[in-house]
């Protein structure tokens, strides 16, 4: 992608290394910085999303209510997906780190395929809400509930998309471990998207049934 | 000084052409360059400043006297509204990132931001975001639902017209720009420093900085999400705040206030260090107390997301919650308290000189302060009962906002703009306008608080006779002309500034932080060699590095800490100004419901990503064969 995490030197008198781009104060890539930091600002973005739904709770006046549509052992078959995904992510890295590129993009695939079946539920559970007569318009529970699942649904489709763009450049650029930092970042997006579907279907899905 | 280059040999694919212009509007869209873009944030936020100024002007014109009518209730709603999301949104939160986006790479000895790409996106998105709302003023009328637009007010039932429509967009938009250049920022000052520049030994603004762009990026999201719920709302008709159905509206007074209160420390922050950039280099001392001035910030930056609800003292919360909030709101005062001392402890025993910018930074003491024991007062709950929502208020937050961070900037403008032009600024001038602003402002604001408790509630187009306002109001009115005189002054000093002022040489203050170290106006690579810091105060450490009791640094030993081919300078890109502009004429195409529009914005937008991303940073290595320019 850039050769910019290329031909590094630690400097041990200030802790920082020398780059290409010149020197920088942490060991730390510019790009893993900004995604740690992007997170933690999409962590309030999610907060306010659940906390809108948690504001809602139990408030629609109109049916279907959570327990009428809500279907645990789907979405529970939906979520082990999902974080089985993170689990390849973990394999595609470590692959790229070793210079195991078939690996590296057989791993990847994994990724992408299993967010994509992940989204095929979402998919087949909106359709079946919609059917069922729960709407954006319909009540409360409706608004709130496919606005934050919406939002999620929308984050993982661009971390599918990243991951297929990521597995494509492969095949037409020389990719090597020293890339690997652009797969870590998709890596601790993706992680971070799977670690907001376990609160949202937490709060979401089973506390509905506590 | 002689300088050789070369480009950037390695290859990326490519959608449109690199441009390299360095001179005229191709190489002003497409620059990447921090300094340039700080320069067009500055400039475009203090235009934004004079549409509010103006919007402000006709207001207190419409209020000189009891029952005129200059304008139309309806027009004074648009008014006001304008004129708070202009001064709020558009013109003093970018007018800190514009001064940051110039000096805080200067400061900590880098060559610019860590992505200069983002960087000009966030700059576009912002400047597009603002535009659009201003033309809103040709499209069917502009938002008149004060600029914290509470719901229900702004649903589609109350308020039909587009005016709610493009507040909503373009300040979730200009949002977006915002919160990217706060990322980019937190980047760069985590990880760009020069060497030997711990975090105990950063400027104060770079601190400053640091901490703002923290409180952007964990205040921003709640906004923007209270944004798209009313635009989902009002767009594809959601229900978040259709009270007929369940919905609660003071949901969006909590996600709206979750990000206000912290955007007034977003707002007051960076004037915070740039006083304590200006104090120590007109008073000739370190600051006084530097780890608490340091603490105090992380300490407001902290308690600043735990105080949102005082805004909301009247809506019913109930004791409990007012008495909490009300401690809170007192215990920020702390810090700030901590912060005048400090600034006083620095001004006291030093040989202070008297510039413009030092009469502005006593200024803004004084006004701050006043503005404190306001804030206070209305942090009581049983106080506020009597003040909320008259003009009491109103002068408050002009104090703290208009006094607290306008005025500093102000004093900025005169410390900085040597720096950025080369060209000193007329100081006998500056003090005469100086004389105007600060009594212009007093006069604006002070009777504002005597109005207030007299029961002058905000936002209203008029008053009665004979009632006990009219002294008031009209004092308030005739400050206007005098402030007017004042900012006039200074645009025409800076004009002339830039046209015929003497030169300033590379250090005019005798300052202390590395911007100083550097020609006047800086290269486009910043330093011929990497600073190297090994004390507080880098700069003067390297003046005078016996009255810090630290070794003299040998410059020439930076070479080392440079990549193997030299400066690198990033390459100049068109896609964030089309990445942006596809948002903005998606958003269009949403507000018009013309579907097809937003449609090909959007995939014009995740193609204009895609090139971007694929790009690659590019750009040019620059080798600088001889020191060229020490004083």
């Amino acid at each position: 992608m850039s050769a910019h995490a290329a031909a590094t030197t630690h400097d041990a008198a200030t802790g920082g290394i020398v780059t290409e781009s010149g020197f920088r104060s942490t060991r730390l890539p510019d790009v893993k910085l900004l995604m740690w930091v992007f997170l933690a600002s999409d962590c309030m973005f999610f907060g306010s999303l659940i906390g809108t739904y948690l504001a809602y709770h139990n408030r629609s006046i109109a049916g279907p209510f959570p327990a009428d549509v809500l279907d645990i052992p789907l979405t529970t078959v939906s979520s082990f997906v999902l974080l089985m995904s993170s689990f390849l992510m973990v394999l595609a890295l470590h692959a790229l780190r070793n210079d195991d590129i078939p690996k590296f993009r057989l791993w990847t695939l994994g990724v992408a395929v299993f967010g994509s079946i992940f989204l095929g539920f979402q998919v087949y559970e909106f359709v079946h809400f919609v059917n069922a007569g729960l709407s954006i318009h319909q009540n409360l529970f409706g608004t709130t509930f496919f606005i934050l699942t919406g939002t999620h649904g929308i984050h993982v489709s661009v971390g599918v998309l990243w991951l297929l763009s990521i597995l494509v450049a492969s095949y037409r650029r020389p990719t090597s471990s020293k890339d690997a930092v652009y797969l870590e970042i998709a890596g601790l997006y993706w992680h971070f998207v799977d670690i907001v579907w376990i609160v949202i279907f937490t709060v979401v899905y089973l506390v509905e049934f506590v | 000084m002689a300088t050789t280059t070369h480009a950037d040999h390695r290859v990326a694919s490519q959608l449109l052409r690199r441009p390299t212009w360095t001179k005229g509007l191709g190489s002003w869209l497409t620059t990447v360059d921090h300094k340039r873009l700080g320069i067009l944030y500055i400039l475009t936020s203090f235009t934004f400043m004079g549409a509010a100024s103006i919007e402000a002007f006709i207001m207190r014109l419409q209020l000189m006297r009891p029952g005129q009518q200059l304008v139309s209730p309806d027009t004074f709603n648009q008014l006001f509204t304008m004129h708070g999301v202009t001064m709020v949104f558009l013109a003093i939160m970018p007018l800190a990132i514009g001064f940051a986006n110039y000096f805080v790479p200067l400061q900590i000895g880098a060559r610019d931001l860590a992505f200069p790409r983002l960087n000009s996106f966030g700059y576009w998105v912002y400047a597009m975001g603002g535009l659009m709302i201003y033309t809103s003023f040709f499209l069917g009328g502009a938002p008149d639902v004060g600029w914290v637009a509470y719901a229900p007010l702004t649903s589609l039932s109350a308020n039909p017209g587009l005016g709610v429509d493009f507040y909503m967009f373009g300040l979730f938009i200009s949002g977006i720009g915002t919160t990217a250049t706060a990322m980019n920022l937190i980047v760069t000052i985590v990880n760009m420093r020069a060497p030997g520049m711990t975090f105990m030994r950063m400027p104060v603004f770079v601190w400053m900085m640091l901490v703002t762009s923290f409180m952007i990026i964990f205040a921003f999201p709640p906004l923007t999400i209270a944004f798209l719920q009313v635009i989902l709302d009002r767009t594809f008709g959601t229900l978040f705040y259709v009270p007929a159905m369940g919905a609660l509206p003071i949901l969006w007074q909590h996600l709206f206030w979750i990000f206000g209160h912290p955007e007034v420390y977003i707002i007051i922050l960076p004037a915070f260090g740039m006083i304590s950039e200006m104090i120590p280099t007109f008073a000739r001392k370190p600051l006084f107390g530097y780890p608490v001035m340091v603490l105090a910030s992380i300490l407001i930056a902290f308690m600043g997301f735990a105080v949102w609800t005082h805004h909301m003292f009247t809506t019913g919360l109930g004791p409990v919650v007012n008495t909490a909030f009300s401690l809170t709101s007192f215990i920020i005062g702390i810090p700030t308290g901590v912060k005048i001392f400090n600034w006083l402890g620095t001004l006291w025993g030093g040989s202070i000189r008297f510039t413009v910018s030092t009469l502005y930074c006593i200024a803004f003491l004084v006004t701050f302060t006043l503005g404190g024991i306001t804030g206070i007062m209305v942090a009581m709950p049983t106080f506020d009962a009597q003040a909320h929502d008259t003009y009491f208020v109103v002068a408050h937050f002009h104090y703290v906002m208009g006094g607290g961070a306008l005025l500093t900037f102000l004093g900025a403008v005169y410390y900085w703009f040597p720096k950025m032009t080369g060209k000193m600024l007329n100081e006998a001038v500056g003090k005469w306008a100086f004389a105007f602003v600060a009594v212009g402002f007093h006069m604006i604001f002070f009777p504002q608080h005597v109005a207030g408790l007299l029961g002058m509630p905000r936002r209203i187009q008029t008053y009665p006779a004979g009632i006990g306002l009219e002294i008031w109001n009209f004092m308030s009115t005739f400050g206007t002309f005098i402030m007017a005189v004042g900012l006039i002054l200074v645009f025409g000093s800076v004009i002339y500034g830039l046209r015929k002022g003497r030169p300033a040489g590379n250090d005019p203050w005798d300052a202390r932080t590395l911007e100083w170290a550097t020609s006047s106006p800086p290269p486009y690579y910043n330093f011929d060699y990497q600073p190297v810091v090994n004390s507080i105060d880098a700069f003067w450490a390297e003046k005078y590095p016996e009255s810090l009791h630290v070794e003299r640094i040998d410059r020439s030993e930076g070479k080392k800490y440079e990549g193997s081919h030299g400066i690198h300078v990033p390459g100049q890109s068109w896609y964030p100004i089309l990445a942006s502009t596809a948002i903005i004429v998606g958003s269009y195409g949403l507000m018009y419901d013309n579907w097809v529009l937003a449609v090909i914005s959007g995939f014009f937008f995740i193609f204009m990503i895609f090139g971007w991303a694929f790009e690659g940073v590019g750009g040019h290595h620059v080798h600088v064969e001889a020191e060229g320019h020490r004083a």
